[in-house]
């Protein structure tokens, strides 16, 4: 089964790279494997998709370097400054992120609220995109049982490893946000009459998961990771060549800014610095790397 | 009745082979939580049947730890309560989880920041605790049972593990050890379903569990729970109530006072959440008493589950164990509506207004009932309990009386 040989795979180079605390983590995964499983399922498509996208070159620089251990100190703080006087309420956004990341009924990565606030007493509309927060103090993290999700140290991306996560959905009561969902096995129509569509696997974490019925993620917590597989080998994003989280790339009116927060001089930080900025219950001592812009 | 309990135990069962079917075949696709209400009728189910056991344990350390005599007869029965609805438990709790087939990863990869982690750990010692000292309570009389005829012998052959002593400084001993093990065993109940309070009162994302009064709340109701169960099991079993007509009595006098403290919680939670009136914080509470299911609050769990059986147990019917065992069903019964209340409407709120409206999911609703397959499992695991009760009480040696006149130092 290619899925399985890709796990194991991933496996392999876990064990060398074994970092996080306790067993394998969701990124670390052979390139060599993925591009054979490709191969295998003659995803054509997907992989001319992917080097217009710009993942591909990534993966192959990341194949012709040796795989580095994992850092351990914290490189960027990778955030967002979401401007609501730009968003129109189009959810080109959460379409983005369904087409990145192939996430089925029900999971959604992030949301465009309408209703926030009602009744107003203006009648100007406020719409609201909502990833995860990736906060500075996640409750989602300590409550997991068996440590499947967590914070990456090197840049506060808050992950979850497929293949350790049982399910117990105790991180979803916990987060103030609503940022979590639960797999439950539903399926677009595309997937369920197994077109050439099912045979497309998601890019997430770069584990490149066949959609399989009972096989993870499905049964999973599943949550917004910034488009974590878009990243080089050093952890970087590049805007130009459209390795960027896929709802900012896509804004139609330019709302969602995403960058490091650790760069003073990023947009991110530059916005924050000049404009008013709010962050949601604040009270709970979260600290989200999301920032809301009135 | 024992007749109605054997009919009743393999109805359920059959009906929850249908529910297991579907949850085994088509996983959670049946079930209708969703990533709102994101624990469902397994999750209450799980924590009403572990609150049965901690407080039939605790009911049997009146026995074992502070010798109280009056509730000798039924400490046996009362540990084996608290043994099957431990596996009850565990049970309802393990189909809930997305892979049922890495529920080891909690004791392989302990994350012990997570009240869920310790729970699970401290469920296995617990578990063991049990076994333990179920076996070295019964180990005498699996000794003298081993050495009858036929197949009875034979269980209880293969029960003794090899132990051939039927002494009474044996049997002494053996009530020794059982001492120590209850009363290491209490503390841990204690921090076990507190620590079940814990891990919904520590979630500040939810202000509907977010309370210090949560954890001894559990505690509480646990002890209502287990001590009624405990009333009805000692009415139906080990010569109903022949034997144990005066320990139904006294057992009916405890859980009225045990559920009086719980219900002044109770009123103490409501108070000061509706005075205090934090729109967030009453939200959880206003679905209790007047959201889609006020009827679970008003009519199961306050006139069926507390009025009506306070009534029962403060009148003069508290004379008459058949309306004490009656008045003690009605508790344990109307306890699950409770367990219900605390975990739906602690769910049921948005967390940011308007998720509902903003994608057209059943699995992004704040609205739950649960499905026929949930329903059905539940009642399978009910009915699984019930047969396995109704066989070891049949099989294991009842407590005839004489355990009790050994003197324990």
């Amino acid at each position: 089964m290619p899925a399985n040989t890709l796990f194991e795979a991933k496996r392999e180079t876990a064990t060398v790279t074994e970092a996080h605390e306790g067993g394998p983590s969701v990124h670390e995964m052979s390139r060599r494997g993925l591009l054979d499983h490709l191969t295998k399922i003659g995803a054509g498509a997907l992989a001319a998709a992917m080097s217009v996208g710009g993942a591909l070159p990534a993966i192959a620089r990341a194949q012709a370097a040796p795989a580095s251990p994992r850092p351990t100190r914290r490189k960027f703080r990778y955030g967002m400054v979401i401007d609501t006087r730009r968003c129109v309420g189009c959810r080109a956004c959460m379409v983005a992120c369904k087409a990145e990341n192939k996430t089925p009924p029900g999971v959604f990565y992030t949301v465009v609220f309408d209703h926030v606030i009602e009744p107003r007493i203006d009648d100007k509309p406020l719409f609201l995109t909502k990833p995860c927060f990736h906060c500075e103090h996640p409750p989602c993290v300590d409550v997991c049982p068996v440590s499947a999700t967590y914070k990456r140290e090197q840049d506060g991306i808050v992950v979850v490893d497929y293949d350790r996560c049982i399910g117990c959905r105790y991180c979803m009561t916990a987060c103030p946000y609503s940022a979590r969902w639960f797999d439950f096995d539903e399926n677009y129509p595309a997937v369920e009459q197994e077109t050439r569509y099912a045979e497309v696997p998601s890019p997430e974490y770069n584990q490149f998961r066949r959609r399989e019925s009972g096989k993870s993620p499905v049964g999973n917590v599943r949550k917004c990771h910034f488009c974590m597989h878009l990243q080089d080998e050093n952890g970087e994003y590049d805007k130009a060549a459209g390795r960027w989280p896929a709802c900012a790339k896509t804004c139609t009116g330019k709302a969602i800014h995403f960058g490091d927060f650790l760069d003073p001089e990023s947009e991110v930080s530059r916005l924050v610095r000049e404009r008013v900025a709010i962050r949601l219950k604040e009270e709970l001592g979260t600290e989200p790397n999301v920032f809301y812009l009135l | 009745m024992k007749r109605a309990f054997w009919i009743v135990g393999f109805a359920f069962l059959a009906a929850g082979s249908v529910g297991l079917a579907d949850r085994v075949i088509n996983g959670h696709i049946h079930a209708n939580y969703g990533s709102i209400v994101t624990w469902g009728l397994w999750v209450a189910a799980y924590i009403y049947f572990i609150g049965l056991s901690a407080g039939a344990f605790l009911v049997s350390s009146l026995v074992y730890v502070f010798n109280l005599r009056r509730f000798e007869s039924i400490g046996r029965l009362a540990l084996f309560t608290a043994l099957v609805t431990l596996l009850l438990a565990l049970l309802s709790i393990v189909f809930d989880i997305g892979h049922m087939g890495r529920a080891w990863h909690v004791m392989a990869y302990p994350n012990f920041k997570s009240p869920m982690a310790w729970m699970i750990w401290l469920y296995a010692v617990y578990f063991a605790i049990l076994v333990a000292e179920i076996w070295w309570l019964l180990r005498r009389d699996f000794v003298r049972g081993a050495r009858e005829p036929g197949w009875h012998g034979h269980i209880y052959r293969w029960l003794t593990l090899g132990s051939r002593d039927d002494s009474d400084a044996g049997q002494a001993r053996d009530r020794r050890r059982v001492r120590v093990l209850a009363t290491i065993g209490v503390p841990l109940a204690i921090m076990f379903h507190g620590g079940v309070g814990a891990l919904f009162a520590s979630v500040a994302a939810r202000p509907h569990w977010h309370s210090g009064l949560f954890p001894i709340l559990f505690l509480l109701s646990a002890l209502v729970s287990g001590g009624a169960l405990l009333a009805v099991v000692a009415t139906i079993f080990q010569h109903g109530l022949k034997r144990n007509r005066d320990t139904v009595l006294a057992l009916g006098q405890v859980v009225l006072a045990l559920m009086l403290l719980d219900v002044l919680f109770e009123i103490s939670e409501f108070l000061v959440a509706f005075r205090g009136g934090i729109p967030g914080e009453v939200a959880g509470l206003k679905l209790v008493i007047s959201g889609p299911y006020w009827w679970v609050f008003w009519g199961w769990q306050t006139v069926i589950g507390t009025i009506i059986p306070i009534l029962l147990l403060a009148l003069p019917t508290r004379r008459d164990p058949r309306w004490v065992s009656l008045a003690c069903l009605l508790i344990a019964a109307g306890l699950f509506g409770l367990r219900l209340n605390i975990v739906i409407p602690g769910l049921a709120v948005e967390e940011i207004r308007g998720l509902g409206q903003a994608v057209a999911s059943m699995r992004v609703h704040a609205h739950y009932f649960p499905s026929v397959t949930e329903w059905l499992l539940t009642a399978g695991i009910v009915g699984l309990g019930l047969v396995v009760f109704g066989l070891g009480e049949m099989l294991l040696p009842h407590s005839d009386g004489e355990v009790g006149h050994v003197p324990v130092r």
